[in-house]
């Protein structure tokens, strides 16, 4: 048993040159096609088409991205960019500030029905926006937010995953602490404002890469409530540049997009990425 | 600085009844400590003149004025948390300048109030450190000083040393005694532990089961027991309770005659300190020692009575006894035996 244990937290020889063997081979299989992407980016049209395909990048670079950024297929993608970035921040720090103060009151308030509540928030976890999606487009479209960024940004803002994380979270936190703070003369919103929320910095930063990316990604929704091209978001637009019946595609400037649809995220992931492991192995208390 | 009244305060949680009615005036800047075991109510006492819990029954008075429904804030109390409970985003000069933010004073004076409490607890190297980097010791002294720094009429500690090793303990202890006389401010003090209660009490609450059992100053407490559970609660070892019957001008336990000082009648409990039993060969409790434990000072024995009741006497200096469970003859003055209601468990006489 023993030596099984010690062969599994230090691999020597074959078993240290299989196991990075796999691990290249893996980067390798997912880096690949973005790299085809990247490479399509940087060459012409007829390049693409004429096999074999090219596999080193062209020099199309900046005639393609500035293509790609300033007159896009439909709509220039430097809109669509901004349009997901409103969309993505906006439902990141929605969710976020809703699910705080929603956890806050679960957790530190003592009102009737409080189990129901926190229940009934928690059973909107069985209902994705694919699920609810005619009624939400339905009353999206009385309250005529179709094409605008609350109606982009709102129905995914209510979020039972973070008001539980964030609950558990606040029952970690010792009781003592908020009595402290009482006893100090802190009324609930002071203590929310100046204890909770610096304490839960790091578990709102992950939470803010993961929600960012969610609502950088969401497809469906943007799709059914804009039809005005100019409030397209970046993940539909790319669809929308694909030729319908007799159209050729840019393939250069769509590849140009999808690569530039994929910098943010990343810059979030790798800017907050400290905070964001942080907020996930451990927490202050 | 203000006294602190209460007046037959009860709490209930539910039908449970959790504090029966506990009634004191505390004099302006007099240390009174609450002890207990765990489960006593001595907390919830503590947290309901903080204000923490409501009150159930009975009128809580601060300064003079009714504070059962004042906010915590309005009491003008501090408190100090066994687990300290420091914010542990702050430094420790935020942690302890925090309550005087709230109230708005102005940061130069918030800054001079902490420096100087800083300097009185000896914190002035750390203030701009945080929690996590403090010893446990630190981190009380902190916690002291978030509450000394209010200026408060009131201090209440729930268990404040319970967290720290033996010896810290012991300093700590000495320290805020000295603090709080020092400052003159009234001091609330809940402890399970009876060496701090005898040290650092003017007066003390012995808490059983909701029940002030006992109150009074630590002597009173130990040299007159109101009850069974303050007898054997207050002193160590704890106090023997053996059954006694009095008759015949004389105290009876089992085949043993003792002296009968109180002119007890019929069946009683009999109350010995350890303590105060000395070694004599014709005295009248004969002692089968089963276990002797020297302390250096004094030896402990351990063993049983005739009737088999176990039985600890405490006596002065070493005592060589072997393990083969010898006897031992001892007596006990008049005026060192307790007598106890078998019913009511009420010190009689």
């Amino acid at each position: 048993m023993a030596g099984e244990i010690t062969g599994m937290v230090e691999k020597r020889g074959f078993g240290l040159w299989l196991t990075h063997l796999v691990m290249i081979a893996g980067v390798l299989v997912i880096f690949f096609p973005i790299w085809l992407a990247f490479v399509a980016s940087t060459v012409t049209q007829p390049q693409i088409v004429q096999p074999p395909m090219p596999i080193w990048p062209g020099d199309q670079f900046i005639e393609n991205y500035t293509a790609a950024l300033v007159s896009g297929v439909n709509v220039p993608v430097a809109v669509m960019l901004g349009n997901s970035l409103v969309m993505a921040v906006g439902i990141a720090v929605g969710k976020i500030i809703i699910s705080l103060l929603s956890a806050f009151a679960i957790v530190y308030f003592r009102f009737p029905a409080r189990n129901l509540f926190f229940w009934l928030i928690f059973l909107t976890l069985m209902l994705p926006v694919e699920v609810r999606i005619v009624p939400t487009y339905e009353v999206i479209a009385g309250f005529g937010m179709l094409n605008s960024y609350s109606g982009l940004i709102f129905p995914l803002i209510a979020s039972a995953t973070a008001t539980f994380l964030f609950r558990q979270f606040f029952l970690t936190i010792p009781d003592e602490l908020a009595e402290a703070a009482r006893v100090d003369g802190a009324r609930p919103m002071r203590f929310f404002w100046d204890i909770l929320l610096p304490m839960s910095r790091t578990n709102i930063a992950a939470l803010f890469v993961i929600l960012f990316i969610y609502g950088w990604n969401q497809y469906l929704w943007p799709l059914l409530i804009t039809t005005d091209p100019s409030m397209n978001t970046i993940v539909m637009g790319i669809k929308q540049m694909f030729p319908s019946g007799d159209d050729v595609a840019d393939w250069p400037v769509i590849m140009a997009t999808s690569i530039l649809a994929m910098i943010p995220p990343v810059l979030v992931v790798i800017s907050m990425q400290k905070l964001f492991i942080r907020g996930l192995v451990d927490s202050e208390k | 600085m203000a006294t602190v009244e209460l007046d037959d305060i009860k709490k209930r949680f539910g039908s449970t009844e959790v504090i029966k009615g506990v009634s004191i005036n505390v004099a302006d800047g007099e240390f009174i400590v609450i002890v207990g075991p765990s489960g006593c109510g001595k907390s919830t006492l503590l947290r309901m003149v903080a204000g923490l819990e409501t009150i159930t029954e009975g009128e809580l008075r601060i300064g003079g004025t009714r504070a059962n429904d004042l906010e915590p804030m309005d009491r003008d109390i501090a408190m100090v948390f066994q687990n300290y409970a420091l914010y542990p985003h702050m430094s420790v000069a935020q942690n302890m300048g925090y309550g005087l933010r709230i109230k708005g004073l102005p940061k130069a004076e918030i800054a001079a109030k902490v420096q100087g409490v800083a300097e009185l607890l000896q914190l002035t190297e750390l203030l701009d450190r945080k929690p996590k980097q403090l010893s446990g010791g630190q981190r009380q002294r902190v916690a002291m000083g978030r509450a000394i720094v209010r200026e408060p009429k009131v201090f209440l500690f729930d268990e404040p040393l319970s967290n720290l090793d033996a010896k810290l303990r012991v300093q700590m202890r000495l320290e805020i005694r000295e603090l709080q006389a020092k400052l003159g401010i009234t001091a609330l003090y809940v402890t399970h532990d009876q060496v701090e209660a005898m040290t650092m009490a003017d007066r003390m609450i012995v808490m059983n089961e909701g029940i002030a059992e006992q109150i009074g100053t630590p002597l009173d407490v130990y040299e007159r027991p109101a009850s069974l559970f303050a007898a054997q609660f207050i002193g160590s070892p704890s106090m023997n309770v053996v059954e006694a019957e009095g008759r015949d001008g004389a105290l009876h336990v089992g085949d043993m005659r003792l002296p009968n000082p109180a002119a007890a009648q019929g069946p009683v409990m009999l109350g010995l300190r350890p303590e105060h039993l000395v070694p004599d060969p014709d005295g009248p409790i004969a002692l089968q020692v089963q276990l002797a434990e020297p302390l250096g000072a004094n030896t402990l024995l351990h063993g049983k009575l005739p009737d088999g009741t176990a039985f600890t006497a405490s006596l002065a200096g070493v005592h060589n006894v072997g393990h083969g469970g010898e006897a031992l003859r001892l007596s006990v003055t008049p005026e060192h035996m307790h007598f106890f209601d078998k019913t009511t468990r009420r010190r009689l006489t």
